[in-house]
């Protein structure tokens, strides 16, 4: 089986994908125009980063110090990643249905799957 | 795939429950509504810290100085969250914020009421927070994935701004009788401007049937001012006020307050640009913009410059 996976960048909807005039609303940034950082936060010592949310800063440090502004101001957070959105490369949701077949007839990945003698302990 | 299977799996997912990402087809007509609706509630978040930034200097006490500046910097925070997802349906932030200055944007009509009195900040906290709240839990269950997450981080801190507000008033209420006369005549003026921040009656709403359709919205205009007014109905009895409004009566039939009619005028006076303070919301956002210019471009050609740096000592 052939599988492509096409990347697209985060938020970056291709046009003949958009519903229509997908080009009219979109305007070029200019140099000046700061880039858009995607945020992840560890909330506690022990857990994932998840990602937050997006937010626009000159450079990395300051996607940190402003991450911390928007999205830590009650103490939800410990840790803070930033990375810029232009490069987080995502699949394709028109292809998930190929892409996460080879996972659906697999039934014998889930410990469910084996049927034992209920007497069985500590298994 | 044709246009018209997209539209089908799209609609499929809405009646399912499954939020539409970014990345999923979306109609046009949907990504337009987003648009136009997310970066309304955002500059509304944006424009809404003038009216109560007014006050931070002139702030009674201490303690509510500290508290009124965490809250405007919440909503700076909450249009944040908003420019963002609204960014998420293709727009750049610099077209969001050139329409909000040109006036092709609108924001929510009640931030071009002035404030008046110290009771003017509990009254916002209270009515038009309130008012504010019962929108956006119902937005919480938005069908676009971005819109409701960034509300959900939005509900948990405007809870916060409520109580604060009411908190205010009480206060107030049982002060001297100036102090008393200030929460009524707050309430007077801030009563049925937040009755219109739910927008034209079901009928006349001209965005209202297809949001519904798409679950954009999922309550009514009326559903959601109705319930506005059973909570706030009550929650008055603790202050010593009354509503400015002869008609509002509990009617046992209904379950409900029965309440007197809107100013329609009025409303649509101050969405077409003649409420009192419009000019002066607008210039102040236009020139906050073109005074941060500046500042913009320094941490630019600052970020420049260390990048270049970094690459030499690489090199």
């Amino acid at each position: 089986m052939n599988i492509r996976i096409t990347k697209y960048y985060y938020g970056d909807i291709p046009e003949d994908k958009a519903g229509g005039n997908g080009s009219a609303h979109t305007v070029a940034a200019k140099p000046t125009d700061w880039p858009l950082w995607e945020v992840f936060i560890r909330s506690k010592q022990g857990l994932d980063h998840k990602h937050v949310g997006s937010l626009h800063a000159a450079d990395a440090q300051m996607a940190i110090e402003n991450a911390r502004d928007v999205y830590t101001r009650r103490m939800e957070g410990v840790s803070i990643w930033v990375v810029e959105s232009k490069y987080i490369h995502a699949s394709n949701p028109e292809e998930a249905d190929s892409l996460y077949e080879p996972a659906n007839d697999k039934v014998y990945r889930h410990p469910t799957f084996y049927e034992l003698p209920d007497e069985l302990k500590h298994m | 795939m044709s246009i018209r299977e997209l539209e089908q799996i799209f609609l499929d997912k809405i009646d399912r429950e499954i939020k539409i990402e970014p990345k999923d087809w979306m109609p046009d007509q949907y990504r337009k509504t987003l648009i136009r609706q997310i970066s309304q509630h955002a500059h509304s978040e944006v424009v809404g810290m003038l009216p109560e930034g007014n006050w931070i200097t002139r702030a009674p006490t201490l303690k509510r100085k500290a508290i009124l500046l965490a809250k405007v910097q919440d909503e700076a925070g909450h249009g944040l969250y908003l420019y963002s997802a609204t960014e998420t349906l293709g727009v750049t932030r610099e077209q969001t914020i050139n329409d909000l200055h040109s006036g092709k944007a609108k924001y929510s009509s009640i931030f071009n009421y002035p404030t008046l009195t110290w009771a003017d900040i509990g009254a916002i906290g209270w009515l038009v927070d309130g008012a504010a709240i019962l929108n956006q839990v119902m937005l919480c269950r938005t069908s676009y994935g971005p819109y409701a997450r960034a509300m959900v981080r939005i509900c948990k801190e405007e809870s916060f701004h409520q109580r604060q507000g009411f908190e205010i008033l009480l206060v107030m209420s049982k002060g001297s009788p100036e102090q008393r006369a200030m929460v009524q005549d707050a309430v007077n003026r801030w009563w049925w401007p937040s009755l219109m921040m739910f927008g034209p009656h079901d009928s006349e709403s001209t965005h209202s049937e297809q949001s519904t359709k798409w679950k954009i919205k999922r309550m009514s205009n009326d559903e959601l001012r109705q319930k506005f007014v059973d909570m706030i109905a009550e929650q008055v009895k603790f202050l010593n006020v009354t509503l400015p409004d002869p008609k509002l009566k509990w009617n046992e039939a209904r379950k409900h307050y029965d309440f007197g009619e809107i100013d329609w005028e009025e409303f649509w006076n101050v969405v077409k640009g003649n409420g009192p303070c419009n000019k002066q919301r607008l210039d102040a956002r236009r020139k906050a913009w073109e005074e941060g210019k500046w500042v913009r471009e320094a941490a630019t050609a600052y970020a420049n410059k260390r990048a270049a740096r970094m690459k030499q000592q690489v090199a």
